[in-house]
C-alpha cells in the first residue's frame, strides 16, 4: 500500500523514457556523465592522500596506542555514535511529526524555531553549555549563594552532557530532511492504514515512518559523520575520542602520518555503516500515487497539546534561545568596540564564500545525482565514495587536500610556469579557488541528502509525459527537473551555507591572505580560552546563520 | 529560476576573476602566524610605519602551517614562520623549513639558550608555567616545587589542565631532561593520583577550579593569571614560583617555554625578514609584546612593566629550550603511560 506502483517500475531510472529522445540529449548525457566522474575523483584526491600514509611504517606509535589508550578511544567514539544517533533520530523525527502532522499551541512558530540550531556551531555551543553550568558558571554561583557554604559544586563535564550538546547541534539535520519527507507525504497513506485496522501507532512505524526512511537516515548520517569529525566540542569538555588520538598523534607526536593512518579507519568504519544500512534497506522503493496530495492536521487534545507545546519549546530553549541569550550577556561584557570596517569586511567575506560554496556545491551534487543514476547498478556504489570526507576531523580532510592541491603545483603547474620562462607560484594553494574547492569536498555530502531524496520524488511518469510532449536536453532539465527539485536544492543550500559558515580548520588552513571568516575570528578568541571575546563573532555567526534558514522555511511553509 | 541561475554562475564567474589580486609593488612580508593576530597585529603595524615594509599574515595552528609550509616547499610564498612553543619551533627546524640567520644584534638581544641550535630560530618570549594556590587555604610556604606536588600529601588537591596542550607536553619533557624518564614518570604519576578532578580543558579553567576550592593548588602560564586577575581583581589566588632553592634538579627554575620565530628556507626577502626579527627584539617592540599579553621580554636588557614586577622576580630554567622539542614525543607517550588526559 505504501507502493502503489509495482516494484519493478518504480525502481528504473526516472528519465528512463528520454534516452530515446534525439541526439542532444546523447551528448548531454556524456557531458553528465564524464562531470560526475570528475566530481567524484576530486573529492576522493583528499583521502586518496590520506590512504597514501599505510606506506610508511608505524608500528611503534601504533604498538603505544594499543598499550595505552586505544580501548577507551574507541568506546569513547562508540558511545558517542550510538547516543548520538539515537538522540538525534528519536528527537528529529518526533519534532518533525508533531509539527507536521498535529495542531498545537504555537506550532507555526515552533515549526520554523526548531530550525534555528541549525546555526549553532558545535563548539559554539559547547563553551556556552560549559559557561553557564561550570563551577564558576552563573547558575552554580548562584545555587551557592543561596545554599551557602553546604552546597557542593558539580562537575558538568561528564559524557551525557557531551552526547547532549552534540544531539541539540545536530538534530536539525533530522528535523529538516524528515519535515520535507513528511510534508511532501499525502495523508491519504496514514488513512488508508488506519482504515485497514492499523491503529495510529502502527500506521506511524508501518507506513509513515518506512517511507521517510531515505530523509531520516541521510540526516542521521550526517549528524553521525558530524560526530566523528569533531574535535571543537569534545575539547572543550576533555573528553577522548578517535579524533583526539588523530590530533595527538600529529601534533603531539609530530607524526601525520600515523595520524593520517588512524583517520583513514575513521573512513572505514563510515564507509561499513553506509553500506549496511543500504543493505538492510534493500530493494525497496517508495513512490507517492499521483493523486492530489491530501494533508490533515491532526487537531491533539488540550493535555496532549500542552505536552507538545511544552516538549518543542523546551528543546528551542536549551537548543537554542538560552545559549543566545548566554552569548548576548558576554558581548554587553565585552562591548561592541570589535565592530568597525575590518568587522564587517570579515561579515562580508564569510558570506560571500558561504554563498558561493553553497551555489557550486549543490550544482555539483546535482550532477553527481544524475550521472549516478544513469550509471549502473555497481558503479553507484563508486560515486558514493565521493561523500565519506565528510567524517574525517575537519583538520586531517583540509591537510589532504592541500597535499593534493601541492601536488598539482609542484608537479603539473610549476613546470609549466618553468617552460613559459615564469617565476614559480603556487597557483592553487593560497588561492579562493583552493578553499572553494575544499569546502564542495567537505560538503558534498551535505547537499547530496537532500539533492538525491528531492530527485527521487521524481516520478518516472514526469519525464516521460514531458518527453511525450516533445521536450528534451536542457529544456526537460530547466523547465522540468529544476521547479520540481526546488525545495530539495534550497535545502541543501542553506545547509551547505550555514555549515561553509561555521566550518573552521580548511577556512583556516587554505584561506588566502585578508580572506578570514566569522569562524576564523572565534578560532583566534577561543583557542587561548578567551570564550567571552568570542561572544560577538559567534552572535554575529548564528544571526547572519538565520536569514537563510528563516527564507527556506518562508519557501517550504507555502506548501 | 532560469534567470537566477545564470545571475548566480556569473557572479561566480566575477568572483573568481576579482580575486586574483593585482600585483603590490610595495615590498612586503608573509607570515604564517600560529600567534594570534590581536597579539601581533599592532606589532606589524608599528613596523610597517617605520620602515614602509607591508606584513601580511595567516594565522592558524603551529601543526597545519608547518604541514603547509613542508609541502609547499621551495615555492612556499611565506618568509616568516610565528609560533608558540619551543616544541612547535624545534620540529620546524628539524623538518629544515627553517634557515639559519647571522645576525650580531640578535645575538646579543637573545640570550643564547633561547635560540634555535643553529640560529634557525629566535625566541620573542618567555612564558613562565607556575603554580597558582589559593590564598585562603595555602600559603606560599605550603609549596615547594613541581616534584614535590606528586607526594601522597596532595592527594585530591591538585588541578591540571590537559596533558594535550602542548605547554603540559613541555614541562613533562624538560622534566625528563633533568630527572630522566624513569624518575620524571613517577612524578607525573604522582600528580595524576592526586587529582582532585578531570584534567581541564584550558589554564583559566583550572584557576577557577582552584579559587572554588575545588582544589588547592594547579600549574598554569602566568598571563593567564594576569588575564584573570583583571578580570576579577577579588579572587583568591596567587603565584608561587618553584624550585627556586636547593642543589642540581631541585633548584633548577620554575620551567620556562617560548613564542619564536624563524626565516623559512624558502623566503625571497631574506633581508627585510632578518630586519623584522631584529626589529622584534628591540626594546619597542618587546615592550609591546609585554604589555600586549604579559608575557616575559626575552632581550636581557628590556624592564619588565608594572604588572610583571607586582607578580615577583623568579629564577627560570636554563635548560636548552629546544629539548622541549626532542622530548615532546616521549614526553606525550610518558603521559599516556600514567593515565594522564
Amino acid at each position: 500500500m505504501a507502493n502503489p506502483l509495482p516494484a519493478s517500475f518504480s525502481s528504473s531510472h526516472p528519465y528512463r523514457g528520454m534516452a530515446t529522445n534525439g541526439q542532444g540529449f546523447r551528448r548531454l548525457n556524456t557531458v553528465v556523465k564524464v562531470a560526475g566522474i570528475f566530481t567524484v575523483l576530486m573529492a576522493m584526491a583528499p583521502l586518496i592522500v590520506i590512504l597514501w600514509s599505510w606506506g610508511s611504517d608505524q608500528t611503534e606509535t601504533w604498538q603505544h596506542l594499543i598499550a595505552t589508550q586505544l580501548s577507551t578511544l574507541l568506546r569513547n567514539t562508540l558511545v558517542l555514535v550510538i547516543g548520538v544517533g539515537v538522540g538525534v533520530t528519536v528527537l528529529g523525527v518526533s519534532l518533525a511529526w508533531l509539527t507536521v502532522m498535529c495542531e498545537f499551541p504555537g506550532r507555526r512558530w515552533l515549526d520554523w524555531g526548531l530550525m534555528l540550531p541549525m546555526a549553532m556551531p558545535a563548539y559554539v555551543l559547547a563553551f556556552v553549555v560549559l559557561g553557564i553550568f561550570d563551577f564558576a558558571g552563573p547558575l552554580q554561583q548562584g545555587l551557592h549563594a543561596w545554599l551557602g557554604s553546604d552546597y557542593r559544586y558539580i562537575d558538568v563535564r561528564h559524557e551525557a552532557v557531551v552526547i547532549a550538546v552534540l544531539v541539540l547541534v545536530f538534530y536539525p539535520y533530522v528535523y529538516m530532511l524528515a519535515r520535507s519527507a513528511f510534508l511532501a507525504q499525502s495523508t491519504d497513506v496514514m488513512e488508508a492504514a488506519r482504515v485497514l485496522g492499523a491503529n495510529r501507532w502502527r500506521a506511524f512505524f508501518g507506513v509513515a515512518l518506512p517511507m521517510a526512511r531515505p530523509a531520516i537516515v541521510a540526516g542521521s548520517s550526517l549528524a553521525i559523520m558530524e560526530t566523528l569529525a569533531d574535535f571543537g566540542t569534545v575539547a572543550v569538555f576533555n573528553y577522548d575520542t578517535f579524533t583526539t588520538a588523530i590530533y595527538k598523534s600529529w601534533f603531539g607526536l609530530f607524526n601525520l602520518q600515523a595520524a593520517a593512518q588512524l583517520a583513514s579507519l575513521l573512513l572505514l568504519f563510515v564507509a561499513l555503516a553506509l553500506m549496511a544500512e543500504k543493505q538492510s534497506r534493500g530493494r525497496r522503493s517508495y513512490t507517492q500515487s499521483g493523486r492530489k496530495q491530501h494533508r490533515f492536521r491532526q487537531q491533539l487534545s488540550p493535555l496532549k497539546a500542552f505536552a507538545a507545546t511544552a516538549f518543542c519549546s523546551v528543546v528551542m530553549l536549551i537548543a537554542f534561545i538560552l545559549p543566545v541569550l548566554q552569548l548576548l550577556q558576554w558581548v554587553l561584557v565585552e562591548g561592541l568596540e570589535l565592530i568597525d570596517a575590518r568587522y564587517l569586511n570579515l561579515l562580508w567575506r564569510t558570506l560571500l564564500l558561504g554563498g558561493s560554496a553553497a551555489v557550486l556545491t549543490v550544482a555539483l551534487a546535482l550532477l553527481l545525482a544524475f550521472s549516478r543514476r544513469r550509471a549502473k547498478a555497481r558503479l553507484r556504489t563508486f560515486y558514493d565514495l565521493g561523500t565519506l570526507g565528510y567524517a574525517l576531523p575537519g583538520s586531517v580532510l583540509a591537510v589532504g587536500i592541500m597535499l593534493s592541491f601541492t601536488f598539482i603545483d609542484n608537479q603539473l603547474i610549476a613546470p609549466v610556469f618553468e617552460w613559459l620562462s615564469l617565476p614559480p607560484k603556487p597557483l592553487l594553494l593560497g588561492s579562493v579557488f583552493a578553499l572553494l574547492a575544499a569546502y564542495w569536498v567537505r560538503f558534498l555530502a551535505v547537499a547530496n541528502g537532500p539533492v538525491d531524496s528531492s530527485l527521487q520524488r521524481i516520478r518516472p511518469s514526469i519525464p516521460e509525459a514531458a518527453c511525450s510532449l516533445g521536450s528534451s536536453g536542457w529544456s526537460l532539465l530547466w523547465q522540468v527537473y529544476l521547479p520540481i527539485l526546488r525545495p530539495g536544492l534550497l535545502t541543501a543550500m542553506v545547509l551547505v551555507f550555514v555549515d561553509v559558515m561555521k566550518e573552521m580548520p580548511a577556512t583556516l588552513l587554505l584561506r588566502p591572505y585578508g580572506w578570514d571568516t566569522l569562524a576564523v575570528r572565534i578560532y583566534e578568541m577561543t583557542s587561548e580560552g578567551e570564550w567571552q571575546r568570542a561572544a560577538l563573532p559567534a552572535l554575529t555567526l548564528i544571526l547572519v546563520g538565520l536569514l537563510p534558514v528563516i527564507q527556506a522555511v518562508r519557501q517550504s511553509a507555502g506548501r | 529560476m532560469r534567470r537566477g541561475l545564470r545571475y548566480s554562475l556569473l557572479s561566480l564567474l566575477i568572483l573568481l576573476v576579482a580575486c586574483a589580486e593585482p600585483e603590490q609593488p610595495a615590498p612586503e612580508l608573509l607570515v604564517y602566524s600560529a600567534r594570534k593576530e590581536h597579539l601581533i597585529k599592532p606589532l606589524f603595524d608599528r613596523f610597517t610605519e617605520q620602515t614602509g615594509v607591508v606584513v601580511r599574515y595567516v594565522t592558524d595552528k603551529a601543526g597545519p602551517l608547518l604541514t603547509r609550509l613542508q609541502a609547499e616547499g621551495e615555492n612556499s610564498p611565506a618568509d616568516l614562520l610565528m609560533t608558540v612553543d619551543a616544541g612547535n619551533l624545534w620540529q620546524a627546524t628539524e623538518v629544515g623549513v627553517l634557515q639559519p640567520v647571522e645576525s650580531a644584534i640578535l645575538n646579543s638581544n637573545v640570550p643564547k639558550h633561547l635560540r634555535g641550535r643553529d640560529n634557525s630560530w629566535f625566541s620573542l618570549t618567555i612564558r613562565a608555567r607556575t603554580m597558582v594556590y589559593n590564598t585562603d587555604t595555602l600559603s606560599a610556604s605550603d609549596l615547594s616545587t613541581y616534584e614535590a606536588l606528586a607526594q601522597p600529601e596532595w592527594a585530591g588537591r591538585l588541578c591540571l589542565r590537559t596533558s594535550k596542550k602542548v605547554y603540559n607536553q613541555s614541562l613533562v619533557a624538560t622534566m625528563i631532561a633533568t630527572l630522566g624518564e624513569e624518575q620524571a614518570e613517577q612524578v607525573v604519576a604522582g600528580w595524576v593520583d592526586n587529582l582532585a578532578l578531570d584534567p581541564f580543558s584550558n589554564d583559566t579553567k583550572v584557576m577557577e577550579a582552584v579559587a572554588l576550592e575545588q582544589c588547592e593548588v594547579g600549574i598554569v602560564n602566568t598571563y593567564y593569571y594576569g588575564r584573570l586577575k583583571k578580570q576579577k581583581p577579588e579572587i583568591p589566588l596567587a603565584l608561587f614560583w618553584p624550585n627556586q632553592q636547593g642543589e642540581g634538579a631541585q633548584g633548577r627554575g620554575v620551567h620556562v617555554n617560548v613564542s619564536g620565530v624563524g626565516i623559512t628556507r624558502a623566503s625571497q626577502n631574506k633581508v627585510l625578514a632578518q630586519q623584522l626579527i631584529e626589529w622584534l627584539t628591540t626594546p619597542e617592540a618587546q615592550r609591546m609584546l609585554m604589555d600586549l599579553n604579559q608575557e616575559y621580554p626575552v632581550n636581557p636588557g628590556v624592564e619588565m612593566n608594572a604588572e610583571l614586577q607586582a607578580w615577583g622576580l623568579f629564577k627560570g630554567d636554563q635548560i636548552d629550550v629546544s629539548e622541549a622539542g626532542r622530548l615532546q614525543a616521549a614526553a606525550v607517550k610518558l603521559m599516556d603511560r600514567v593515565g594522564y588526559r
